[in-house]
């Protein structure tokens, strides 16, 4: 498989206000790679930056420093028009909430009247509509029972499964799937997430899946990376990640994971304390939090290595 | 959507009656100058071969008084509703006309302010950085200038003003205020996920604003309009009032003026002074009341049902 996107020592900083401000390195010197027709999870805990790398791979905010290259071309060298022409003809997203993605006064149609005005203008009126009403047959949804409709009459799987559709029309080579499930009933996030499955199968789409949800990531992804505040603690085939978990991040994360067969039994997480200083942190963001943090961890930011193949790890313990 | 709206809208008690008030006055405007020979300056205009004489009454007379006019060759029966002034002029012309011009300043200066104010305000909301930081800082200065100072100043230096180019002056000093408001709400609207969506569906900055942006505060624009009608009226009323108005021509702030010049309260000339203050009252309450209901409209919570 070979590359599709390769972000770049990728680093968002956010600054509040211009003088006496304060800065929140919200990512933080990122580097991954998505080939084509891979799904690659990218899993954290609120805060940790992975709605930001989402976001800066759309470019709907510019990153401080870094590089991403979308088949080779550097993204944040390209113009506005070129963007417009080019690039989100290929790449595409769906975001978190399914009810905050419609413009309320506008007939659900209308998203999918926007990409084919700007994106399929060599198809003819009536041929855009039988393509509207086979891609929303193809997500299982009844295309007279949603189309026409406005955004309140419908609920949020059905939404969310529009959403999913108008990306998939113009059949992306990358999409970029911001939460899809987490404000969707459980019954409804397993059919959903199997669409993308699907889709990856027939139309060999990439996906970035962001989720906070391990399970939903373990499902269904092939690659897994795992970020804490802003940067990448563990990355790697999704199954040696969850088989063997090396960072103690990993490790906690998956520990807190309920399990349906055991009762609550606290087994010591350590919560949070220092919330705004992490950021400014010389060492590994983690260590604060850490059981096994010695002095070094406060010090140096330890370093990705490969750990095994296809497996890195971020922790000085595996120097 | 927009029909249940209206439904609504009829149901509210208040702007209903804004609405009469608003209708019968731009009515009065329309068609009262229809029914008065005189001219807007309250003469009576007679044709004597080439020349136009403007003739006048008896001064002072009380509302609904009968009077002759005599013009060469012939005597005119007139009626003056609401009587005259010191100078035998009609009154009642006065009002009309001056209704109809206040009328058209807060049409033309509301409308302008409305405009600027949207534009500045989506622009610097929308695409932020350096544009907004400029686009603020006029505005700030803007707001901290005292605006009828400004408008004295520019006022004082035109020699011949018009009901036109005092609503063009007001209008571009009203709109600071409007401007900040659209730019909070267009920041609050920018980061909202239809907008990103319609961002990847290719769409240019001005189409996800008039599309995707403004949609969302009609409501709230069709408010600001409604206040700065109003804001203009007062504001022409003010500075006529000063001497500062169109200086050909009448308005409700010039008849205002004269009475106060004239000592008309003093004197016990009630009708020169009190239509017009009465009017401008009438009609500003009209505004306040469909401003009111349409908020009751827009926001459910005020809702009463």
């Amino acid at each position: 498989m070979s590359e599709l996107l390769k972000v770049e020592h990728l680093t968002k900083i956010f600054t509040s206000g211009f003088i006496g401000g304060f800065e929140i390195r919200a990512v933080d010197d990122v580097s991954f790679t998505i080939k084509k027709g891979e799904i690659v999870s990218l899993v954290g805990e609120s805060g940790s930056g992975k709605t930001t790398i989402g976001k800066l791979i759309l470019r709907l905010i510019q990153p401080t420093s870094g590089r991403i290259l979308f088949e080779g071309k550097d993204i944040l060298q390209m113009s506005k028009k070129e963007l417009r022409e080019n690039y989100y003809r290929q790449v595409q997203a769906v975001f978190q909430d399914p009810f905050a993605s419609f413009n309320p006064l506008h007939p659900v149609d209308r998203a999918f009247d926007l990409i084919s005005e700007s994106y399929l203008t060599d198809v003819s009126r009536d041929e855009r509509k039988e393509l509207v009403r086979d891609a929303l047959r193809q997500i299982g949804l009844n295309p007279d029972e949603v189309l026409g409709k406005f955004p309140h009459q419908l609920s949020g799987g059905q939404l969310q499964r529009i959403l999913i559709a108008r990306a998939l029309l113009l059949k992306p080579k990358l999409l970029i799937a911001d939460e899809i499930v987490s404000m969707l009933d459980a019954s409804t996030r397993i059919d959903v997430l199997n669409l993308l499955g699907d889709f990856r199968d027939k139309y060999g789409t990439s996906v970035l899946f962001v989720t906070h949800d391990l399970a939903l990531g373990y499902y269904i992804s092939d690659t897994t990376i795992i970020m804490y505040r802003g940067t990448i603690v563990e990355m790697g085939d999704t199954e040696k990640v969850f088989q063997n978990p090396l960072h103690p991040y990993t490790r906690m994360l998956l520990e807190s994971v309920p399990d349906l067969n055991v009762k609550w039994e606290f087994k010591g997480i350590e919560p949070e304390k220092e919330e705004g200083t992490v950021y400014s942190l010389q060492g590994c963001r983690y260590a604060p939090r850490c059981p096994r943090a010695t002095r070094l961890c406060f010090v140096r930011r330890p370093e990705l290595i490969e750990f095994e193949k296809n497996h890195w790890v971020a922790c000085h313990f595996y120097y | 959507m927009k029909s249940e709206k209206l439904r609504i809208a009829l149901k509210n008690r208040k702007f209903k009656v804004g609405v009469a008030i608003i209708v019968f006055f731009a009515l009065f405007a329309l068609i009262g100058p229809l029914v008065t020979p005189f001219d807007q300056l309250g003469y009576y205009p007679v044709k004597l071969h080439k020349m136009l004489l403007l003739k006048r009454s008896t001064p002072n007379l009380p509302p609904m008084s009968h009077d002759v006019i005599y013009a060469p060759g012939r005597e005119i029966n007139v009626t003056h509703y609401l009587g005259t002034d010191s100078f035998g002029r009609d009154l009642y012309a006065q009002v009309v006309y001056g209704l109809r011009n206040s009328l058209i300043v807060g049409l033309i200066g509301g409308g302008i302010a409305t405009f600027v104010g949207l534009t500045i305000g989506f622009l610097a909301g929308y695409r932020g950085g350096w544009t907004d930081e400029i686009l603020m800082m006029i505005t700030n200065i803007m707001l901290v200038i005292p605006t009828m100072a400004l408008l004295i100043i520019i006022a004082a230096y035109m020699s011949t003003r018009g009901v036109i180019i005092e609503s063009i002056i007001i209008g571009l000093t009203a709109w600071p205020w409007t401007a900040r408001a659209i730019r909070a709400q267009t920041l609050s609207l920018k980061n909202r996920e239809f907008v990103h969506l319609a961002k990847l569906a290719g769409l240019s900055d001005l189409k996800i604003i008039i599309g995707e942006i403004l949609p969302n505060i009609t409501s709230y624009v069709f408010m600001v309009f409604i206040l700065q009608f109003g804001g203009a009226i007062l504001a022409a009323i003010g500075l006529d009032f000063i001497g500062l108005g169109p200086t050909r021509g009448i308005s409700l702030g010039i008849i205002l003026q004269n009475a106060v010049l004239w000592n008309a309260i003093n004197l016990g000339y009630w009708w020169w002074a009190i239509p017009p203050g009465l009017i401008i009252a009438l009609f500003i309450t009209g505004l306040y009341f469909v401003n009111i209901g349409l908020e009751e409209v827009f926001n459910p919570r005020l809702r009463r049902e």
